[in-house]
């Protein structure tokens, strides 16, 4: 059976509070279909035959390491780079050969985009200034903007009086300001610290929700596209690997891809017999895609892997073919850690377990390894 | 207790060294100054001599009575005319011509920056003389096309003052992100026209404003091509009339020199207070006015 390769849409919105709403003043989004974007450089195909079909009001962020495509799959939407084939089709309307200018899209940048020699409402007003829209209203609407985004009582700091923070919100008001059909977000927490990253991406969701309009969202980093999204697209070499909500990408990975890339996984080896596969630390349900018999590799997440202590006996008895181990590394997470386990035959056992569990575990100490029946994919093993 | 006599000594030594370094300052400024002013002030001198020893400001008075001037000296009117159409359409052409060209290729043909550098620097290594050797033939058919007038020199200049603007472009869209302020403009519906204008040409106004500069006293000063091609401006003028009145040749070179450095001054007012905003404002792209050579303001 195919694994969830497209994954149903969630209703945009239920990631996070309520549904869409038009904030006073904008519109709700457009539906964006991506069909077939190809996109070569030399000999790299950074877009090989990319299709992606979001609905209006929808937030999908791509997904996937540098040099995968997603960039080139915003700006091929954005206008901002040349295509070789597919179409770009936005509200029904094919923008394939419309010019950046004429695409009504809001897009707010990596690296610092603001105008330098414009304050911070002139900056918002830029797009509806292109829109002759007049001076009053102009102005109006680009601090209805910037109060949006919480920033009305900086409208006259250039941007170098601002934090990268408050520049990338000056940015979002700006792309919003114009009403866009799609708001196009090209990693824009990516430069800055941690904090101020985790804090802007719940803004931008909030915001997103409260404007209603569709946004593409393209980030390398996973925790980011899972907290934020409706639904997530894991891109490698200019394809979709896989596109479905958050937890599906994360808890159904559809290719050994996907479930290396997003989040942590144990590979562990085991005997598949269809349903299942049979591991030295027990028996877990394989998820569809995996091979239906033979050897395996199967791919835990931490969360799925409980450590005890080698002293002390599951009920039942020890097993034979119990799996033990000494803990080798332990990281902390704040209230959890992460404990990698070698299993004494050149592997590691990664598992997620409170703080308090780890102190009682140092490094050396001898554990013994339990899986709890979560279903993980499996992957054929390759010989030579 | 035991401390202060010993820092006395030290704060002394320290006074007299900073003391002995500003003597030393300025002395440098003094030799410098007297070095730069004194031609100057003989410059000054020498166009005040009257006859028999004695001195007036008759060449001066002649200077600013610009009808009388028109009669006695129709061709260094006529070169004033011309060097000041010449400045205008110059700085309009390396404007219209560098800009577009040099922001393009940043946004598009990155792997044109190097041979765009090469073509815009090569004026440099050319000496004049050889360049209005392959100018001639040019500017025979120029002369055909568009007639005989001096302010067709327009086309050998652009050509002359590309090193020097280049690299005051260059200096200031250095220092600005321009493919990604270009495309957040495009973004939010500007063509090209208004990213350039609306966007790229303020962030570097300073570049460009020292680009304008560097072109004014290169065109002022620029002899060579000018009376090689038979062609008439300021520093033309100026030599013609040093065989007929050197009085005059003089205070007029005195002139054209002060209103170089006039214009100077001017531009470090303007760039410096674009400086300033930009220090309130912006983040800095780089000084334009730092990485720019000054063009000569005599003849080259």
């Amino acid at each position: 059976m195919t694994p969830n390769r497209t994954g149903s849409p969630r209703t945009p919105g239920s990631g996070l509070g309520s549904g869409p709403r038009s904030g006073p003043g904008f519109g709700s989004g457009s539906s964006v279909l991506l069909e077939d974007l190809r996109r070569t450089y030399g000999v790299v195909n950074a877009l090989d035959g990319l299709t992606l079909d979001v609905a209006p009001g929808e937030l999908v962020a791509l997904l996937g390491p540098s040099g995968c495509g997603k960039t080139t799959a915003l700006r091929g939407l954005a206008g901002l780079e040349d295509l070789d084939g597919g179409r770009v089709v936005v509200g029904g309307e094919d923008l394939t050969n419309v010019p950046t200018n004429k695409r009504d899209m809001g897009m707010v940048f990596q690296a610092y985009s603001l105008f330098p020699h414009l304050t911070a409402v002139e900056n918002v007003a830029f797009g509806l200034r292109m829109r002759k829209v007049s001076g009053a209203e102009r102005r109006r609407r680009a601090l209805e903007s910037l109060e949006l985004v919480g920033l009305g009582e900086l409208a006259d700091r250039y941007a170098g009086e601002m934090s990268g923070g408050q520049q990338q919100r000056v940015a979002l008001a700006r792309a919003l300001a114009i009403r866009p059909r799609v708001l196009l977000l090209d990693e824009p927490l990516s430069a800055l610290d941690a904090r101020v990253r985790a804090q802007l991406r719940e803004e931008i969701r909030r915001i997103q929700l409260e404007v209603g309009t569709t946004a593409l969202f393209v980030t390398h980093d996973q925790e980011e596209a899972l907290a934020i999204a409706d639904r997530v697209g894991v891109m490698r070499a200019g394809q979709l690997e896989q596109l479905g909500t958050p937890e599906a990408v994360y808890t159904r990975p559809a290719t050994e891809f996907v479930a290396e890339f997003v989040g942590l996984s144990s590979r562990l080896a085991g005997v598949s017999d269809g349903g299942t596969a049979m591991l030295r630390a027990g028996r877990v349900p394989l998820l569809p895609g995996s091979p239906a018999s033979g050897p395996v590799q199967v791919l835990v997440r931490p969360e799925a892997v409980r450590l005890h202590s080698a002293q002390d006996t599951p009920p039942g008895g020890a097993a034979a073919d119990e799996l033990t181990g000494r803990v080798v590394q332990t990281t902390f997470l704040g209230s959890l850690a992460r404990v990698s386990v070698d299993d004494g035959a050149g592997g590691t056992v990664l598992a997620q377990v409170t703080a308090a569990d780890a102190t009682a575990m140092p490094p050396g100490t001898a554990v013994r390894v339990e899986l709890l029946p979560t279903p993980a994919l499996g992957v054929g093993v390759t010989s030579g | 207790m035991g401390d202060a006599p010993g820092i006395q000594p030290g704060n002394g030594l320290r006074h007299r060294r900073r003391r002995a370094q500003t003597i030393q300052r300025w002395i440098v400024v003094a030799v410098l100054g007297t070095f730069f002013l004194l031609p100057l002030v003989a410059m000054a001198e020498f166009t005040t001599r009257g006859t028999q020893g004695r001195r007036n400001l008759d060449t001066w008075r002649l200077l600013v009575n610009f009808g009388q001037l028109n009669v006695d000296y129709p061709q260094l009117v006529d070169g004033v005319k011309m060097s000041a159409g010449l400045v205008c359409l110059t700085v309009v052409m390396m404007l219209v011509i560098l800009v577009p060209t040099m922001v393009w290729v940043r946004l598009r043909l990155p792997w044109l920056s190097r041979p765009l550098e090469f073509i815009c620097l090569l004026p440099l290594t050319i000496p004049a003389i050889v360049l209005v050797v392959g100018l001639a033939p040019v500017y025979a058919w120029v002369a055909y096309f568009l007639g005989p007038s001096s302010l067709t020199l327009v086309f050998a200049y652009t050509v002359l003052v590309l090193p020097y603007a280049y690299r005051a472009l260059d200096a200031g869209l250095s220092g600005i992100d321009v493919k990604t302020l270009s495309e957040a403009a495009r973004s939010l519906g500007a063509g090209w026209a208004t990213v350039m204008w609306r966007v790229v040409v303020p962030n570097v106004r300073s570049a460009v404003v020292s680009a304008s500069f560097l072109t004014i006293t290169l065109v002022l000063g620029e002899f060579t091509v000018a009376n090689l091609l038979s062609r008439n401006n300021l520093q033309v003028a100026i030599n013609l009339l040093g065989k007929r009145d050197a009085g005059v040749s003089v205070a007029v070179s005195l002139t054209a020199l002060l209103l170089a450095f006039a214009l100077l001054i001017v531009f470090f007012l303007v760039t410096g207070s674009g400086r300033r905003r930009r220090v309130r404002g912006a983040r800095p792209p780089l000084s334009a006015s730092a990485a720019a050579p000054l063009a000569p303001a005599v003849p080259t």
